[in-house]
């Protein structure tokens, strides 16, 4: 809209140093700053209660923060009411219009900002095909299944084309089969008009599967804003490693430039700028399909095999080793290979490149 | 669903006690009502069939009856107007007072319907305070008064129907999700377009069903204006009252009954067309 900075992608959000608090004691979001860029597909990821609907809240205008700023785009909207915001929401519940037809649901933005006629009729209609629910123009919500209102919902906020869209745990009430199937429509859809979504959720694999960026939450705060591929592999937080899958982590000292003493023994060497300038007390961390069983990777440690549970794709090991229990995933790719047995002894090597580094857990865990 | 799809005797078994006290309590004394309407004479004359108690409660009293129709309905309108905030505000911003504000609205029931009319007697009394107060102010002259007025009838009827109106109003509003008040102003609805597009609409079943709480008893009421008012404030209630108990004219009387009685159905149902309270309730009237 500006030409301030030609080349620099536009923020469509940033929050600057934002805090909600409710009362004296609870402090829903405490100081978060983040910038969401022009047509991402944003994800807030987090346990249930870490703050994300209040940010949602936040960027929509239900919700004024206690301190710092939200800007949409350029503009500095904080304290103004939702309808002076461009931006709609999508919320958990739906909350269509009961006494509307869903015609006149997708229209009621629209409408409020003076669109009529024609163009009022061909851009509800649009958004309704966009979503797959053309034909259900003249019903009332409560004649709709919880996916044909969750379309509904999605068309009467995407048909005023605003500039962010807000969805607070949209797919939450679905059961498992319609939630992917609306997953990967959502993500044709963000596709197609191109608008930046923030999308809340607590399901990890869903926001893996959606988003471009993912924000983990925990307690008010944001672990750590990367690229699904980045919060997999590279955990800069020991909560980031624990809540994207499952991960190894090993107690140590750092003991030189990559290299870390674990406590059990041994060194593990990580990959290179994986320390980020940590030192003293670490954890290290694998996920379990980067380790091998056998010999071969420069990071390596003896233990036997205690647990195997035969998953179908692959073979999950539970490993005892001085450094504690260890979970390991083989794949099944041969199929007459005979797995390991419990109680066979058994070397665990994994490359330093598959390693990250998170804080000590040590003390957590006492 | 499936209590429902059981097809047996219950369902009919359950209804079987209203529907008899109905028959025995509601029916049965239509009927003779109906036939009394249709007879001349007293108790201790012969009755006679006759129409004429129908032509003549029409001619002789139409005055009365278009003035209940007035007082109920300006009262009705009154009620509506100081009951919607009221029920609005306790509903929406009542929190945890809410129980007991609407413990205020209900107090007054506790005191019989008769005295709380003789206590508007006493305010509204020529020498009482809202006459002196508005008399200084110049709304009334020197010698006006309130009582043997229609204000005072009005006043009477829409304070002792007030809580038929507000009770229901504050119900229909309670119910309203208020995600829906946040989805509407998400929508660029401002304040005052949210409440006029979605909760307006959403707490109409409240407004009808108020409404004829409210407007069917007023259009019978006949307390208010022997007590308030002077034979000039007279409602059709009046009429009844006297024609049953003082004159024994019980043919008339019936037959005044049923004219009410027939007004007030059309009346209501050319209202739940306006209102569309069959699309709203889902239900046809
Ligand atoms: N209106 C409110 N009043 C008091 N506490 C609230 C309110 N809304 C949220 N909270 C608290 O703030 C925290 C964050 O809530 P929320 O943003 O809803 O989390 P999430 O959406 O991640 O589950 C929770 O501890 C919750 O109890
Ligand atoms: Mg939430």
């Amino acid at each position: 809209m500006d030409g301030a900075a030609a080349n620099a992608v536009e923020a469509d959000v940033r929050l600057e140093h934002v805090t909600k608090r409710f009362g004296e004691d609870v402090v829903a979001v405490d100081d978060i700053s983040l910038t969401i860029e022009r047509g991402r597909f944003f994800a807030l990821l987090g346990p249930s209660g870490c703050g994300k609907t209040t940010t949602l809240r936040m960027i929509g205008g239900f919700d004024q923060p206690t301190g710092g700023t939200v800007y949409l785009g350029e503009r500095d909207v904080t304290g103004l009411p939702p309808y002076r915001r461009d931006v709609n929401t999508v919320f958990q519940s739906y909350a269509l219009f009961p006494h509307l037809s869903i015609y006149e649901n997708v229209a009621f933005g629209l409408r409020r900002r003076g669109v009529r006629g024609d163009e009022l009729k061909r851009r509800v209609g649009e958004a309704m095909e966009l979503v797959g629910i053309g034909s259900m123009a003249a019903r009332k919500s409560r004649q709709l299944s919880g996916g044909q209102q969750q379309r509904v919902a999605l068309a009467r906020a995407l048909v005023n084309r605003p500039r962010v869209l807000l969805l607070d745990e949209p797919l939450g009430a679905l059961d498992l089969k319609l939630r992917k199937q609306l997953q990967l429509e959502l993500k044709r859809v963000q596709h197609e008009v191109g608008i930046t979504f923030v999308h809340v959720t607590h399901d990890q694999e869903e926001a893996m599967t959606m988003a471009d960026t993912i924000a983990v939450m925990n307690e008010g705060r944001i672990e750590q804003l990367d690229a699904p591929a980045e919060l997999y592999e590279r955990p800069r937080t020991a909560f980031v490693a624990g809540f994207l899958g499952v991960s190894n982590l090993l107690q140590g000292t750092v003991s030189g430039d990559g290299v870390v003493r674990l406590d059990a023994g041994g060194e593990v060497r990580a990959a290179p700028g994986s320390l980020a300038g940590r030192s003293g007390r670490v954890a290290v961390g694998v996920r379990p399909e980067k380790v091998r069983l056998g010999a071969g990777e420069a990071n390596a440690i003896e233990g036997a095999i205690a647990e195997v549970a035969y998953i179908g794709v692959s073979n999950q090991y539970i490993v005892n080793t001085l450094a504690g229990p260890l979970t390991v995933y083989v794949q099944n790719a041969d199929p007459g290979a005979r797995p390991a047995a419990a109680g066979d002894p058994v070397t665990l090597s994994w490359s330093p490149e598959a390693t990250f580094v998170v804080e000590s857990t040590k003390e957590a865990e006492k | 669903m499936t209590l429902r799809g059981r097809r047996g005797l219950t369902p009919y078994l359950l209804l079987l006690p209203g529907v008899a006290f109905l028959a025995a309590f509601f029916l049965v004394p239509l009927y003779y009502l109906f036939n009394t309407s249709l007879q001349e004479g007293t108790f201790t004359t012969t009755f006679t069939w006759a129409w004429e108690n129908y032509s003549d409660a029409i001619g002789q009293f139409d005055e009365q009856f278009v003035r209940s129709l007035k007082y109920a309905g300006i009262a009705t309108a009154l009620a509506l107007g100081i009951s919607y905030p009221l029920a609005y505000w306790i509903a929406v911003r009542g929190g945890r007072w809410k129980n007991l504000l609407l413990l205020f609205i209900i107090a007054p029931f506790f005191v019989t319907y008769l005295i709380r009319t003789l206590a508007w007697l006493t305010i509204l009394s020529d020498d009482g305070f809202v006459v002196d107060v508005l008399q200084t102010v110049g709304i009334l002259s020197d010698d006006g008064r309130l009582l043997a007025t229609s204000t005072a009838v009005v006043a009477g009827i829409t304070y002792n129907f007030l809580p038929f109106m507000a009770l229901p109003l504050y119900v229909s509003i309670e119910q309203i999700d208020g995600r829906l008040i946040e989805a509407a102003q998400d929508l660029y609805a401002s304040r005052a377009r949210a409440f006029l597009r979605v909760t307006l609409p959403l707490s109409l079943p409240g407004v009808f069903a108020g409404t004829l709480l409210t407007f069917i008893p007023a259009v019978g009421d006949f307390i208010n204006a022997q007590l308030l008012g002077a034979p000039g404030q007279y409602m059709i209630g009046n009429v009844i009252q006297s024609r049953f108990l003082q004159l024994g004219e019980y043919g008339q009387a019936a037959a005044l009954s049923f004219v009410v009685m027939g007004a007030v159905l059309v009346l209501m149902l050319i209202y739940a067309k306006v209102l569309g309270s069959e699309r709203l309730t889902g239900a046809g009237i």
